[in-house]
């Protein structure tokens, strides 16, 4: 047997070497794209992540062989998420989506370090060249299930549990409202912000507060189904948030404007795919699929499932938008003319909330 | 204002009182044999998680008897995880500070791990201990109308308090809590009445934590506790270790979180949001202030607390 010499080792090693790139050029061409996203929340709540992640699933659904998804769950909103970022960015996502409008400043400089990494950055403002924003039209689900709980109330009071007052929070509330106004002038909304996205128990004190001083149709923006359970064991009405959460309160839940972005991601995920991705500043919402509602529970009498899904088909058409004026502020002066249709500009810095809340 | 109104607002402070006040008591007892515990927040979020679990589990087979056995779990539970700071406090004389903060760390991820297949679940609650004709009542449910674990928190306090400063076995604790080098001379066996008041802060933590999943909302959530654990620990301190004003205490947190929201509700902003949110923590800052500027040359901490007994250093 010949003995094996460190030349002949090296001839061979290298005649090996000289065939690697004809076996890599097969796989190279169709490497999937690798998808990253930064959840608030845990998966399971059945509200704000839990809609995120069913999108996430759609997209490796859709695009099955061509992206490789993955996540990180529970990412606070404070300067702990860039190394969170970074991290996702570094382990080869090229496309990353970050779902909380706490993540803004954040994915900033995340994107900063990594330029060939698509960001996209959810319910924010702030762009860059790799660094878009989506957001969806939330405040046309409220517009619909405020029309509910208008027609539904019979105290004229009803009742909101919010988290922070951002604009996001704000246009729900309005939207919420005037949606309300529009099937029955007379009501009033209580507003109670919490200060928090998630607190089942501060959430549920507050619902029952807002009980407690007369309202009978409760709506939120928090993430937990807590404002529902007890609109349950109080036996009045409330709506699900985000998703359809008629398993906690099967009497209590009338409907739930659902949030569905799948279609969004899978959308972006093929634009960066045939490279056509570019920053943009999207806000979708009924008739581009983002949103749709829950089915009606059994409570909801008939008349006015005919008018909120009219409310919807209008708003799918375009021809219906619930920030048409005259809409006044809460001191009563006018900030959208008759006829009018609030700019989108305007809608994203809302600070102000309509006549008829109380906050 | 009407007297609906007022009852109606008291059952909302005592729900939101009574996890708070069950966790606390037990971190009296806990700091008044000299160990500081800062693992509340994480033992609550292990007895929620396992209360909620095990009355899931067993609902099926024992029906109404399920809720009981869950908060027997829960109680179980949150003792078996302070066994784990005891051990590492007690036996090998960590810092008891840092292995507070570990253990809530580390109760906040288990419970998260365990809790992860039972989102989206919800289980029954507790029958009402009274018949239905109190508990139901307009007016005498303000007294009669709650779940049995708020009775069993007011039980508890007034039994802590009874115990503390009227029997003999609590003024050896509070003896062990003062000067262990003494208690340990007399013969009284320090680490292992440490080890008991361990468990029993920790299954009163994990019976605080089991109220959030199994009455207050009836579902898992992670983190749900969402920071109370730390308001108890405050409020032991708050309330200058007595079980008297320890019950005072939490139901003056209790009515001014609630506060905060009535103020919300009826458009009673002209304080910022947050400052409200912020309330019952500038309010124990507060209390702090004053009881400190009263005392002289030290607190009515128990001496010892937080600090390590090693007899043979």
């Amino acid at each position: 047997m010949r003995t094996i010499t460190r030349r002949h080792a090296m001839k061979t090693a290298a005649a090996a070497g000289l065939t690697l790139p004809a076996l890599a050029r097969g796989g190279l061409a169709a490497e999937p794209l690798k998808v990253g996203f930064v959840y608030l929340g845990a998966i399971g709540d059945y509200g704000w992540t839990w809609s995120h992640e069913q999108g996430r699933r759609a997209l490796d659904q859709a695009l099955k062989g061509q992206v490789i998804t993955s996540y990180v769950e529970n990412v606070k909103e404070d300067a702990s998420a860039i190394p969170v970022m970074k991290d996702l960015a570094q382990q080869g996502n090229k496309l990353i989506f970050t779902a909380s409008y706490g993540y803004m400043d954040q994915t900033l400089e995340a994107a900063k370090a990594f330029p060939d990494v698509k960001w996209e950055h959810c319910t924010g403002y702030k762009r860059a060249a790799n660094v878009g924003t989506y957001n969806s039209r939330f405040y046309q689900g409220r517009a619909i299930t405020g029309a509910i709980a208008g027609m539904m109330t019979k105290t004229n009071t009803i009742g909101f549990v919010g988290s922070f007052k951002i604009p996001e929070v704000v246009m729900g509330v309005n939207g919420f409202t005037l949606g309300a106004q529009s099937a029955n002038p007379k009501i009033t909304t209580k507003l109670v912000m919490i200060d928090t996205w998630f607190d089942p128990a501060k959430e549920a004190a507050a619902a029952e507060t807002l009980a407690n001083l007369g309202c009978d149709v409760i709506a939120q923006h928090v993430d937990s189904p807590a404002v529902l359970q007890v609109c349950e064991k109080r036996k009045i009405y409330g709506f699900g948030y985000g998703a359809d959460m008629s398993r906690f309160a099967p009497k209590a839940h009338l409907t739930a404007s659902l949030d569905l972005w799948g279609p969004y991601y899978i959308e972006r995920a093929k634009a960066v795919l045939d490279g056509s991705w570019k920053s943009d500043d999207v806000w979708w919402g009924f008739k581009e699929g983002l949103l749709s509602m829950a089915p009606y529970s059994k409570a909801v009498p008939e008349n006015v499932r005919a008018a909120a899904d009219k409310i919807v088909a209008d708003t799918k058409a375009g021809t219906y938008d619930v920030f048409t004026g005259p809409i006044s502020d809460q001191s009563g002066k006018e900030r959208v003319a008759k006829g009018q249709q609030m700019d989108d500009k305007d809608r994203l810095v809302m600070d102000w909330y309509v006549k008829g809340v109380q906050s | 204002m009407n007297i609906g109104f007022l009852i109606d607002a008291l059952i909302t402070v005592v729900g939101v009182t009574t996890p708070i006040l069950l966790a606390a008591t037990g971190e009296l007892v806990v700091e008044k044999s000299g160990v500081l515990n800062l693992g509340i927040e994480g033992m609550m979020l292990i007895g929620a998680v396992t209360g909620f679990a095990v009355t899931l589990s067993y609902g099926p087979d024992f029906g109404d008897l399920a809720p009981w056995l869950g908060v027997l779990a829960a109680a179980i539970a949150g003792a078996a995880s302070s066994m784990l700071f005891a051990f590492l406090v007690l036996t090998l004389g960590s810092n008891q500070v840092a292995t507070g903060l570990a253990l809530a760390i580390f109760g906040i991820g288990l419970s998260s791990l365990i809790g992860s297949g039972y989102v989206g679940m919800i289980v029954p609650s507790f029958d009402s201990v009274f018949p239905d004709w109190l508990a139901s009542d307009p007016i005498w449910r303000v007294v009669f109308g709650y779940s049995p674990l708020v009775y069993f928190a007011l039980l508890m306090v007034f039994a802590v308090g009874w115990f503390l400063n009227r029997t003999r076995a609590g003024l050896i604790l509070r003896a062990v809590g003062e000067n262990d080098l003494s208690a340990h001379s007399i013969g009284y066996p320090v680490i292992a009445i440490r080890y008991a008041a361990v468990a029993f802060g920790g299954a009163l933590a994990g019976v605080g934590g089991a109220y959030f999943s199994m009455v207050i909302t009836p579902l898992w959530a992670e983190q749900m506790t969402a920071g109370r654990g730390w308001i108890a620990l405050a409020l032991v301190v708050f309330s200058g270790w007595r079980a008297g004003r320890l019950l005072a205490g939490a139901y003056f947190f209790g009515v001014l979180m609630t506060l905060e929201l009535y103020a919300k509700a009826s458009g009673f902003s002209f304080l910022p949001s947050q400052f409200w949110a912020a309330m019952p923590y500038i309010a124990a800052v507060l209390a702090l202030a004053v009881i400190s500027a009263r005392e002289v040359a030290g607190s009515e901490a128990p001496a010892c607390l937080g600090r390590p007994f090693l007899p043979n250093s």
